[in-house]
This record gives C-alpha cells, sequence and structure tokens, in this order.
C-alpha cells in the first residue's frame, strides 16, 4: 500500500501557499558594503566580520582575479554582459550573529523563513538546520547528539575562526579562485553558507539543511559552503534557495566544495526556486577519494539565467560520482546546467542523468564535461540526457564533451527529446484535467524516474514547484 | 430534455473537410444507444467533437447534457459536466502511473481543496480492477505504456467505473480485442448500466452489441443518422451489410 502514502503526501503537497517566496519585509540593515565592488568594499566586509589578515589578502588577491578574468561569452550567453557588478549591493546584514533558538530571531526574519515552513521542515525531519538572510546566517542549530560525536555545522566566518585547521586545508582547494571569473568574485566577496565536517565513522542519518533568502533587491548573495566527510562518514546537505520578485537583477553566486575522503559519502541536494530577476552563476565541486561516493542532486527551477555544473573529481580508486539534474526553464527564463566527471583513478564509475523542461519560449542547455585519460583502466560513465518541449518555441540545446581514452574504459551516452502532443493534452482534459493540470502531470511523469531517488520531502516539493510553473504557462 | 444527451443539427468539419451533417440524436439516461456504420461516415468524429477536441471546428447545431450546452466549451469542462469518451486509441502518458491519473481525476471533480480519501479510493479501485481481471500490479504502471489492445481498452473501461459519468461514449471499444477481453469489458459496461447513466456506444461490428445489448442501434452514413431501429436492426445490418445502407437507406 506504499502508494497511500505517497499520494497523501502529494495531496497536502499541493495545498501549500502557491505564491510562497514571493513577498518581503522592510529593509534596515546596521553594516551594508555600499554599491559597487572595490578594494575597500573588500575591506569592509573583512573588517565587520573581523577577519584574520590572510583571509583579508585572499579576498583582495580573488578580487584581482575577478577583475582579469574576462566574461565567459565566447561560450556562454551574451545576457552575462547584463549584469552590472557596480550596481549590487556586496554586503548586507542586520548584524546578527546566529542564534539557536527561532524565538530569539527578529521578528521580521522569522516571520520570512516561518512563511517559507523552514521551523516546521526542521521540527519534522531535519537534523540540522542554517538559515541565511541576504548575507549573513539568522539561525543555526544542530542536534546536540551530533554535535556530541563532533560533527560540525556552522557557517565559514566561524569556521575558519573556530576551525581553521580543518577549513584551511580545503578552502578553495577543490575549486580554486581562478576556476572561473565567478568563483573568483565568490572568492572576493563570500559571506554566509556553510562549513561542515562529519569525523571518521559519523554517518549522519538525517539531512543538515542550510536555506538561503535574498530579500534586498540590487543584491549579490555570495555563500560560501564547504562540507567535509571524513574516512566512512555519511552525510546528506540540502540547500533551498528563494528570493521576492524584483524589477532590478540580483545575482547569487556561490562556490560550494565537498571532499569525501575515504569510503566517505556525501548527497548535495538543491532544490533553488528563485524568482525571473535572479542570475544564478554557481561553482560546485566534489572530490571523492577511495570507495567514496558523491552525489549532486539538482533542481534548478527560476532564475532568469543559471549556470551551474556540478562535478566530482574521482580521485580515489573506486569512486563513483553521480549527477541527477532537473531544470525548468519557463518564459524568458535560461537554464544552462550540466555535469562534470574527471576520472583520475582506476575502477572509478560516473553517472549523469540530465533532464530539462522547457516552457514557453523558455531554453534549457546541457553541457556536460566528462573526463577519462588513457592512463586509467575500468573506468565507466553512463549519461543520459532528456529534453521536454512544451511549446512551439520552447528550445533546448546539448553540448556534451566526452574525452575518454585508454583501455578498458567504457562510457555510454544517451539523449533524447520529446514534446507534450496535443493529443496527450486532450486525453488528459477529456478526463477532466484542466490544461494547465494536464502540463503539469506530463512534466512530473517526464522527471518521475528521478524525483524517486530524492528524500521524500524534496520529491513533494519538486512536484509542487512544477505544479506552480505550469500553472501560469498555459493560454 | 433535462435527462438525455441531446445532439441537435450538428455540422461539424475538420480543415475544410464537412464531416457531421445536421447530425441529430437523442440518448436519455439510463439507455445505452449503438451507432454503426461504414469506416470514415464520421463515427469517431461524433465522439471528438461532443468531447470539444480542438482539431474540429463545428459550424452550427448545439448539444445538450441534461439541458446544458456543450458545444465550444473546453474539453476538460465537458468532461466535468459528465461526459467521458472512452477513446479507440488512448494516449500514452510517460511516468504518470494510472492510479495517480485516475486519482488526478476525481481530484479535478472535488471542490478546490476538499479531502482526498485515499483509502476509500484503493478500496473502490481495486475492486473495480478484480471486475476488469485487472492485476493489481497495473496501479503502477504507466498510463497506456506498453499497453496491449486489450489492456488500454481495460483502462478506459477502469477510468470510466471510477469516474461515474451521466453519459459515455464508447468509440470502437471492441477494436484490437479478444473474445476473452471483450467479454470482461461487457461486463465492466453492463454493471454500470443504470438509471444514472447514458451510453453511446460507436462499433462498426454487431459483436460488441451481443454482450453490450442496446436499447436502440441508429445507423450512420455520410455524416447523420439514416436509420434507427431496436437491437434487432445490428443483427439486419450484420446479414445486408453496409452496401444495403449505401444503396437502400442513403436514398431515404
Amino acid at each position: 500500500m506504499a502508494d497511500i502514502d505517497e499520494d497523501q503526501t502529494q495531496r497536502e503537497a499541493i495545498e501549500i501557499d502557491r505564491s510562497k517566496g514571493d513577498f518581503k519585509y522592510e529593509e534596515n540593515y546596521a553594516f551594508d558594503a555600499g554599491i559597487g565592488l572595490t578594494p575597500a568594499t573588500i575591506d569592509y566586509i573583512a573588517k565587520v566580520k573581523g577577519e584574520e589578515e590572510w583571509i583579508r589578502e585572499f579576498r583582495q588577491k580573488s578580487l584581482k582575479i575577478f577583475q582579469d578574468l574576462p566574461m565567459p561569452t565566447h561560450w556562454a550567453t551574451a545576457d552575462l554582459e547584463n549584469i552590472k557588478f557596480g550596481d549590487i549591493r556586496y554586503y548586507l546584514s542586520k548584524g546578527q550573529k546566529p542564534v539557536r533558538t527561532w524565538e530569539e530571531v527578529p521578528d521580521d526574519v522569522k516571520k520570512t523563513f516561518e512563511r517559507l515552513g523552514i521551523p516546521e521542515s526542521e521540527r519534522k525531519f531535519l537534523a540540522g538546520v542554517e538559515a541565511q538572510f541576504d548575507s549573513e546566517a539568522v539561525y543555526s542549530r544542530m542536534k546536540d547528539e551530533l554535535a556530541q560525536l563532533g560533527v560540525i555545522f556552522c557557517g565559514p566566518t566561524e569556521g575558519l575562526r573556530d576551525h581553521p585547521e580543518i577549513f584551511r586545508k580545503w578552502f578553495g582547494k577543490v575549486i580554486p579562485v581562478g576556476d572561473n571569473k565567478f568563483s573568483a568574485l565568490n572568492s572576493a566577496v563570500f559571506s554566509g553558507g556553510s562549513f561542515i565536517y562529519i569525523p571518521k565513522g559519523v554517518k549522519v542519518a538525517q539531512p543538515l539543511q542550510a536555506y538561503f533568502r535574498i530579500n534586498a533587491e540590487n543584491f549579490g548573495q555570495f555563500e560560501r559552503t564547504l562540507i567535509i566527510a571524513d574516512e566512512g562518514a555519511e552525510v546528506t546537505y540540502m540547500e533551498g534557495c528563494t528570493a521576492p520578485k524584483f524589477e532590478t537583477a540580483t545575482l547569487h553566486s556561490a562556490v560550494v566544495e565537498l571532499v569525501a575522503l575515504k569510503g566517505a559519502k556525501i548527497q548535495y541536494i538543491t532544490v533553488q526556486n528563485w524568482s525571473a530577476n535572479v542570475f544564478n552563476l554557481v561553482t560546485k565541486r566534489g572530490v571523492a577519494e577511495e570507495d567514496a561516493e558523491v552525489r549532486w542532486i539538482d533542481c534548478n527551477i527560476g532564475s532568469r539565467l543559471t549556470m551551474k555544473y556540478p562535478g566530482v573529481v574521482l580521485r580515489g580508486k573506486r569512486a563513483r560520482g553521480e549527477v541527477l539534474s532537473i531544470a525548468l526553464a519557463n518564459d524568458g527564463q535560461h537554464q544552462d546546467t550540466g555535469a562534470k566527471m574527471i576520472h583520475a583513478a582506476d575502477d572509478t564509475t560516473s553517472n549523469i542523468i540530465a533532464k530539462s523542461i522547457s516552457v514557453g519560449n523558455g531554453r534549457s542547455t546541457y553541457r556536460g564535461l566528462v573526463h577519462i585519460p588513457k592512463t586509467l583502466q575500468n573506468c565507466r560513465n553512463n549519461t543520459e540526457c532528456d529534453a521536454l518541449l512544451i511549446n512551439e518555441h520552447s528550445r533546448t540545446d546539448t553540448y556534451p564533451a566526452i574525452s575518454v581514452r585508454g583501455r578498458k574504459n567504457s562510457v555510454q551516452h544517451e539523449a533524447s527529446v520529446s514534446k507534450v502532443s496535443a493529443e496527450q493534452i486532450f486525453y488528459m482534459m477529456q478526463r477532466g484535467l484542466s490544461e494547465g493540470e494536464a502540463m503539469s502531470l506530463a512534466v512530473n511523469g517526464f522527471v518521475n524516474d528521478l524525483v524517486k531517488e530524492f528524500p521524500m520531502e524534496y520529491s513533494v516539493e519538486l512536484k509542487r514547484l512544477i505544479e506552480l510553473q505550469m500553472e501560469g504557462s498555459v493560454g | 430534455m433535462p435527462d438525455s444527451l441531446v445532439i441537435k443539427n450538428l455540422n461539424a468539419s475538420i480543415g475544410d473537410r464537412p464531416i457531421l451533417k445536421d447530425f441529430s440524436l437523442t440518448v436519455p439516461k439510463g439507455e445505452v444507444h449503438a451507432i454503426m456504420g461504414p469506416n470514415g461516415t464520421g463515427k469517431s468524429t461524433l465522439s471528438k467533437v461532443l468531447a470539444g477536441h480542438p482539431d474540429y471546428s463545428v459550424q452550427s447545431g448545439e448539444a445538450f447534457l441534461d439541458g446544458e450546452q456543450i458545444i465550444g466549451l473546453e474539453p476538460d469542462v465537458i468532461a466535468r459536466a459528465g461526459l467521458f469518451l472512452a477513446f479507440q486509441y488512448p494516449s500514452e502518458i510517460p511516468g504518470v502511473t494510472i492510479a495517480n491519473f485516475i486519482r488526478a481525476a476525481i481530484v479535478a471533480r472535488q471542490a478546490k481543496g476538499a479531502p482526498f480519501d485515499a483509502k476509500a479510493y484503493y478500496t473502490e479501485l481495486y475492486a473495480k480492477m478484480d471486475a476488469l481481471k485487472m492485476d493489481r500490479k497495473f496501479t503502477a504502471r504507466f498510463v497506456n505504456e506498453g499497453f496491449s489492445g486489450g489492456e488500454k481498452k481495460r483502462c478506459e473501461i477502469l477510468q470510466l467505473m471510477m469516474l461515474k459519468p451521466k453519459y459515455a461514449v464508447l468509440d470502437e471499444t471492441d477494436s484490437g480485442l479478444d473474445i476473452d477481453a471483450l467479454r470482461i469489458v461487457s461486463e465492466g459496461v453492463n454493471a454500470m448500466r443504470g438509471p444514472d447513466t447514458g451510453f453511446l456506444v460507436i462499433t462498426h461490428y454487431q459483436r460488441l452489441l451481443e454482450y453490450i445489448v442496446p436499447d436502440r442501434v441508429h445507423i450512420m452514413w455520410d455524416g447523420r443518422i439514416v436509420h434507427s431501429g431496436g437491437k434487432e436492426l445490428a443483427l439486419e445490418l450484420e446479414e445486408k451489410g453496409y452496401d444495403w445502407v449505401k444503396s437502400d437507406l442513403a436514398k431515404a
């Protein structure tokens, strides 16, 4: 009777307030780095955060690299040119320190997260929560028993201050500053995000969750996340993101580094629902050592432009990497997403399943990179990318780059493009479903096999978001 | 007539080609009417036009579902008003299970936000599947994907039984069915016969009508009904063949 449970949850999900993310509270900030990005902006951020000198220097050096790197429009969309770096605010905070109870969170901020359902989810199924409001976390709490096991879950500022011996060893190592223009930007102005360390052999059963909320207009959010799972450790991390609808562009540019040491498992889940004014330019990469596993589940809904290609460097023997990704590009949106699998040891395996849905004149792009050098053997990659087009003007492009050399290495690539047909829609409407309901059922069916891989709570959230997107897409 | 499906002087075309020509027919609730006729005479078009298919345009005429005019309404509005069409060629919906599909159709009929009784739903679903001799594993299969012809038709009848429309149009439900499947499907339809439901059974062959015995039989030719009679008309037609329709009835 498993069907019943699944269906009940699905039903409940439909009743959630549909305009969930689109609201904002008044802006009043104690700390504001002002508009524009100069070395003085960096000094201001470092000072407010009370950082050590080496971090300030790291930031300044990163700023220089950011400024020197050209915009990657020789391969990426020219829409990037529309980001006005000089008009953005790079640091905003109310001066709060993250607190451990929701009662201590300032009222308007607390209301924001209550409307987004965060405290409720925490009670129901999470092992720890961190809630970030613009540049800084306002709430951070993890179950006491995890702390007793030595699990660390805090922001990067606290991580740098309280655990430098772990933090410094890995910080910027998986994704170097100059990896790309936006990783350099993040390295210059990063604030907020998560620092997680799971000690040897500790398996965290419930997910740790971070929620990133942009509240201010003309603002850039640059969280930095570093997760280290020590030998044999296991953790699932989930991030959710929303912002209200603004008239002007908002920038979100995160860097996420994962380190799975020997035999460790990290699962990183993103369900983002950015409003249509957000440029979402994120660099995500993990390293998997011997027998380790890094798995990215990445759901990109909303934003004006998302560019994100989660990757895994398979550095130890028998390491496994996986990217499961779903992107939905609605009218005026461009989801430029994909995956990177860099095989660097024998017997490593990687799996990429990417599904995209393009609605209206929405555009989805898949970019994949699979690299297996000739010095390796017994490496395997499987790549599947499927695109679903909803309307006449919907667009999808696929750019797979596969470089596989050497003996006994294998790669399998499958791609498909399908359309929701008028007959399918008529058939569903004849059963009483509205056109929007029929569309969202077809889309949910298309992603169904992937969504089944997700933890229940997130699959419900995703279905709800798809329904929301499809609702406004017909007419 | 409040308790009938009434079709009055319907003229409909696909593209420039007129198909229904002053088509009129009344199916009172509680009765089973059969429409027979040769291929290309407009039987399937009739079912699509009634269901509001966007490819067909209606030039004139009306259709009433218990007094409510349905021509020009959206397909989902017509469906929720109480018209069910069992398709000759049902569409596949990849990734959507039968259980979730029928459930979505039921939820679409409920008031917004009304609670859904999942337990009662599955109890009823399983009972109806048993009646149609469908394996319970069927609920987890994707709608019509990889189904045999017989499975598709059974699935249509299952939906019919779960959605309980006021009027059901069965479009060539017998095509692609072997004799056992035909019997099972017919039993399903017969179980639904009663004062609350009217049936319009479209078929090319008399065979189906041995199992679903109609109250009235209509012969369709060139976009209209040319002859009506009791159930024995189907036998007469079988005997004389469609040439009889062409030579005699068409002139009438």
